[in-house]
């Protein structure tokens, strides 16, 4: 079953290109959104069992057994829904059909590349799938052209290929020591030969080539340039997904399958996490442009999700994993509120807003619940896994990371206190009376997104049974 | 004097890290490129000594042949900057690579005192995939996809990036 989720979205890009390239140009779009739509539900519908069971297709097939778990699961839910958001907002700015199809087809890439690499069951394949997802996004930023998203796009791809350059030479290293690129092998070899320097050597490569990709502090110069040069649509997929499947999740799979524990390996995920909170919290403070400081915010998020992966227990790896969700649910939607005002106000600039919820009042109440969830307000989704991380943290003895993160807590909600009032709270800037709510392509998954950020926080009592404690199972 | 193989991997690979180092520090681009197929062609020698003939064969006609190509016909492209910037520009590499030397003795002191221990290497590799075929089309098939999907994608970046630039400049024109 897995394997589908990589084969029918290349079939589908196959058959979108086809001849009858006219008659598919007005059908791409729904592919897509039905590919997303089938993903989500299937994920939601189907029992463990049907994912985690031997597939004879796959195996005859492609001779592979994906290696999916529970952690899988809310990463093929995530991507199909924020691929789906996506969709909806490239079909809100991008006006020219055969743009959009070019669109639609490059973002059913980055998704069959981003479920090959949550599915993959070794280093080399994680890796191939990795530079799908990657491909398909430095396309995406400089899609429409415009100096600064090449800009970005060159940043993205120099970052990149230092990352693929540390990350191929640690799997080649593992392959030396090894003779195995599987993740069953390098675990029973790090049990039993973790201190070969090689090994070491080769892990330190592995985990600073994701630390580029996760765009933490400091390898995170190629983010905020990529994140607002990009058109609006690709900075919801990349803040949305992209970063944290290719880099988050990966870091994660490699960190949990290779057991890198260590005392030193452990200080240094969360010596980075606590870096990336607090650095990229006090950059935000500082931006005027809207979707730049949205970037420097997903920095300091994704520290959270790092600093769980750091502290290692079977309750901060959940609350990392749901952090993941959360992260991917409540930025998409502050980024799709991000493309709304700039569509309909024609600026990202902070400065030259304001009073922008009397004219948009969906969106700005949908960037409010959106807002409180990223700083950690209950009862909404993000205060519980921060809280889950947090309290983890402490019960591990690591109280100076937890105590450090509860302060960034409250500069998150300085940043976002004073990106609400700048944008959407307080009188009118003078030129906005003419201005509109935004269409139903981004208001209805703004209302979704808004609508899951407040459910997973009310339902936190059944999903911390049913959702969040099978996840240690990764362990 | 005897020319035995181990002399000949001493010099191949002393060959090779003078290419690649050139490559890297050298400000002129076109020389560069030429650097780049060098180290190729020395790492093709490398690669055929170790039997691995087939990886020898993609590194000579993609690395050495067809990526030297695509470099000078990028380069070819260009405009050389002024002198005094170009001087300026140097120097500015120049001091990027200050700790090279440093980096190279410690990796020297770490292989002289067997720091790393490089444990079956030549072998496993040998064992693990008898051709390429082999590993192609039994070990790696679910790669393959990735490898489809990234043509696909990269197909995709010239119709996006090139196809379309150019009707914008036919339009630009006629205005």
């Amino acid at each position: 079953m897995p394997v589908l989720l990589v084969l029918v979205p290349l079939a589908a890009v196959l058959i979108l290109n086809l001849p009858l390239h006219r008659i598919m140009c007005r059908f791409a779009f729904w592919i897509g959104v039905i590919l997303c739509l089938v993903q989500a539900l299937l994920v939601i519908q189907l029992p463990n069992a049907v994912w985690n069971g031997p597939c004879q297709v796959a195996i005859r097939l492609l001779r592979v057994t994906p290696a999916v778990d529970n952690l899988s699961l809310v990463m093929f839910l995530s991507i199909a829904i924020v691929t789906f958001v996506t969709l909806l907002v490239a079909r809100y700015t991008i006006s020219d059909c055969g743009k959009l199809f070019n669109f639609t087809n490059l973002v059913i890439l980055a998704m069959a590349g981003m479920n090959g690499l949550v599915m993959a069951n070794d280093l080399f394949s994680l890796y191939v799938f990795l530079e799908v997802a990657a491909v398909a996004s430095f396309i995406l930023i400089a899609f429409d052209r415009e100096k600064d998203a090449f800009e970005g796009t060159f940043k993205y791809i120099v970052m990149s290929a230092v990352a693929t350059a540390m990350i191929l030479s640690a799997i080649g290293l593992m392959m030396t020591v090894t003779g195995s690129m599987s993740f069953n092998v390098l675990s029973s070899v790090m049990k039993t030969d973790g201190g070969n320097p090689v090994i070491l050597l080769s892990a330190a490569l592995l985990l600073g080539g994701l630390f580029i990709k996760s765009g933490l502090i400091p390898f995170h110069g190629w983010l905020p340039d990529a994140y607002s040069a990009a058109p609006s649509a690709t900075s919801v997929l990349l803040a949305g997904i992209v970063t944290k499947t290719t880099g988050v999740y990966a870091l994660i799979r490699v960190v949990t399958m290779m057991h890198l524990h260590s005392h030193t390996m452990q200080t240094l995920i969360l010596v980075v996490a606590t870096l990336s909170i607090v650095i990229a919290a006090f950059a935000a403070l500082g931006q005027s442009d809207f979707k730049r400081m949205l970037a420097y915010s997903s920095i300091s998020q994704v520290g959270y999700i790092i600093l769980g992966l750091g502290v290692g227990t079977p309750l901060a790896l959940a609350g990392a994993a749901f952090h993941l969700f959360n992260h991917a649910i409540f930025k998409t939607l502050l980024f799709v509120n991000a493309a709304t005002v700039e569509k309909q106000s024609g600026t990202r600039n902070m400065d030259t807003l304001g009073g922008v919820s009397d004219k948009m009042p969906v969106t700005g109440f949908t960037s409010v619940i959106a807002f409180l969830s990223t700083a950690g307000i209950p009862p909404l989704s993000g205060f519980w896994s921060k809280l889950i991380i947090i309290v983890a943290a402490w019960k591990a003895g690591f109280h100076w990371y937890a105590f450090i993160a509860i302060l960034a807590s409250l500069l998150t909600l300085a940043y976002f206190l004073s990106m609400q009032r700048r944008v959407f709270f307080g009188k009118l800037a003078s030129g906005l009376e003419d201005l509109k709510e935004g269409n139903p392509w981004v208001l209805i998954p703004a209302c979704m997104l808004a609508a899951i950020t407040i459910g997973l926080g009310l339902c936190i009592p059944w999903l911390f049974g049913s959702f969040l404690l099978p996840i240690r199972s990764i362990l | 004097m005897i020319f035995d193989f181990d002399t000949m991997y001493v010099v191949l690979l002393a060959l090779l890290l003078s290419a690649a180092v050139w490559t890297v520090m050298t400000s002129h681009l076109l020389k560069s490129a030429i650097g780049l197929a060098v180290t190729s062609v020395v790492l093709t020698l490398i690669l055929f000594l170790l039997k691995a003939s087939l990886a020898g064969v993609f590194e000579l006609s993609v690395c050495a042949g067809l990526i030297t190509v695509v470099f000078i016909s990028a380069i070819s492209l260009t405009k050389p900057v002024a002198e005094a910037e170009a001087r300026e520009m140097k120097m500015k590499r120049l001091k990027r690579f200050i700790f090279l030397p440093i980096l190279l003795l410690i990796a020297g002191w770490l292989l002289r005192n067997r720091m790393i221990h490089l444990t079956h290497p030549v072998q496993a590799a040998a064992d693990a995939a008898t051709t390429v075929q082999q590993a192609l089309w039994s070990g790696r098939r679910f790669d393959l996809v990735g490898q489809i999907l990234i043509i696909l994608a990269g197909i995709f970046g010239i119709i996006v990036l090139f196809k379309t630039k150019d009707c914008v400049d036919d339009k630009e024109k006629k205005q």
